[in-house]
């Protein structure tokens, strides 16, 4: 039986999680970001499956979160293309995803109409809107705080409206840009409950975090970003036992890794 | 001659005798610096969304055109809208120089660029915050614009507050165009002009001290009602 990922060796910065199985859901081909002359992200080749559960890692300035949001087409590359099943990522793929961010924006309004705008924006009507608002409280634990305004809601409870209302539109893919910076255990915890709820109704999901624990309890696959490069992905399991590169290595062994000492 | 203090007693009197003269012109103000103050909210409201949420070519010129009218002398506006409305004027067939109408133009003219100045820098700011969710959302051009003002509206009470202060305080523009024609087009502050080069200084007080009134209570209305939103969290 076929391992349905490869490593394929090369540049490497630049390994890919090659599909054997299924077509892709999403690839990036060649992607690159350039901000005032400075390269940000280059190189970046990577294969993200269908219900899959990838977490990206890397430290600080490596390049993880940039490489969300041109995944999730928020921003445009410099170079290469982001691709959606195979084709060139358009508006109307993008539609098929979501994002929640590290700092949950949530509109001026209270629980159930963050959920009930999101619902509207992307077509929903009547009573089908009404229905996933109301599944989306009750899967996020926030029915008795629907009426509450949402920012007075805990950290915790507010990242879990960001991430309802993200999957009450019914997304195919989940980005997670460490959605659970700064939370306590408890409201962590929760959070992947959530997360891991939402991978078992077939969603992808793509998650930066730099909680080593996290990344093991939830990473199926992995990358890892080191100076704006992709220094290693593959299934999780392999990298862990063994890693191949020496940023990954030193960053499961909890060394400091310094390409640049300035 | 009469000490300060016998004319402001005097002045106390009229405001609460609330006679009928006093009732008129007060009304006719509230009439129209709230008819001007609509109009310019619901033209500048989505001007300054439009400024502050949407990146397009011109827009800082068209931001530093709003900027500069902020500061519009009224008696240039004044005389704009009379050369405009006067029978030589290219609108001077519709018959409306010396009418409120006139001055409901004026004001508008005044208060429009101060109304769609602050809520572009209020929506900016609030832009920026919602930016990428709502990019992620794929939320449209209209959308967004209408969930800004929303999602604005306790801060935009205070913009629409700075815009109502310079209508109703103002007098260069609405002397020139109304005229400060009894019973037609007579306004708190033409009256106060009026009156206190007629030397009756008791009914200028008397408006004056009104003014003042109206000022107060608009914005302890506004204060609570920012104050409460704040408090849960809306603003």
């Amino acid at each position: 039986m076929h391992d349905p990922t490869r490593i394929v060796p090369g540049d490497p910065g630049a390994n890919v999680i090659e599909a054997r199985i299924t077509p892709p859901l999403m690839a990036a081909r060649g992607l690159g970001c350039v901000v005032g002359g400075q390269p940000l992200l280059s190189g970046i080749d990577l294969t993200l499956q269908a219900r899959r559960r990838t977490v990206v890692l890397g430290p600080n300035g490596a390049g993880k979160s940039l490489l969300l949001r041109l995944l999730h087409g928020l921003i445009a590359p410099s170079e290469g293309q982001v691709l959606w099943q195979g084709q060139p990522m358009t508006q109307a793929h993008q539609q098929s995803q979501a994002m929640v961010f590290q700092r949950p924006v949530l509109l001026r309004r209270s629980v159930q109409a963050n959920l009930r705008f999101a619902l509207k924006v992307r077509g929903f009507t009547g009573r089908e809107r009404a229905r996933r608002v109301d599944e989306a409280l009750e899967m996020a634990g926030l029915t008795h705080l629907a009426h509450r305004p949402a920012r007075v809601l805990s950290g915790g409870e507010q990242q879990r409206l960001a991430i309802a209302r993200a999957l009450a539109c019914g997304p195919q893919m989940l980005f997670l840009d460490e959605p659970t910076a700064n939370l306590d255990p408890a409201a962590t915890a929760r959070i992947e409950r959530l997360i891991m709820g939402a991978h078992d109704q077939g969603v992808t999901l793509v998650m930066v975090t730099h909680d080593q624990g996290q990344a093991r309890r939830l990473a199926q696959d992995l990358i890892f970003l080191q100076d704006g490069r992709v220094a290693e992905a593959g299934r999780a399991d392999a990298l862990w036992q063994a890693p191949r590169s020496e940023a990954l290595r030193a960053w499961l062994e909890g060394r400091l890794f310094v390409t640049d000492p300035r | 001659m009469d000490s300060l203090f016998d004319i402001l007693m005097r002045a106390f009197g009229l405001v609460a005798a609330w006679d009928g003269t006093l009732s008129e012109i007060v009304g006719l103000s509230l009439q129209v610096t709230l008819t001007a103050v609509a109009i310019a909210c619901v033209i500048g409201l989505p001007l300054g969304a439009a400024l502050g949420a949407f990146r397009f070519p011109g827009r800082r010129g068209a931001i530093l055109i709003t900027n500069v009218l902020m500061g519009l002398p009224p008696v240039v506006v004044g005389l704009v809208v009379y050369l405009m409305l006067s029978a030589s004027g290219p609108m001077g067939v519709l018959g409306l120089l010396y009418t409120p109408t006139a001055m409901i133009i004026a004001q508008t003219l005044l208060v429009t660029p101060i109304i769609a100045a602050l809520s572009r820098q209020v929506v900016e700011d609030l832009n920026a915050e919602y930016a990428e969710q709502f990019a992620s959302l794929g939320v449209g051009r209209l959308q967004r614009m209408g969930a800004l003002l929303w999602d604005a509206r306790f801060s935009l009470l205070t913009v629409i507050l700075a815009g109502f202060g310079r209508a109703v305080a103002e007098v260069g523009a609405v002397m020139i165009v109304g005229g400060n024609i009894n019973h037609v087009t007579r306004v708190m502050t033409t009256a106060i002009a009026l009156e206190t080069s007629k030397g009756d200084l008791e009914l200028a007080l008397a408006l004056g001290l009104v003014l003042l009134g109206i000022a107060l209570v608009v914005n302890v209305i506004v204060m609570t009602v920012r104050g409460t939103a704040v408090r849960a969290a809306y603003a």
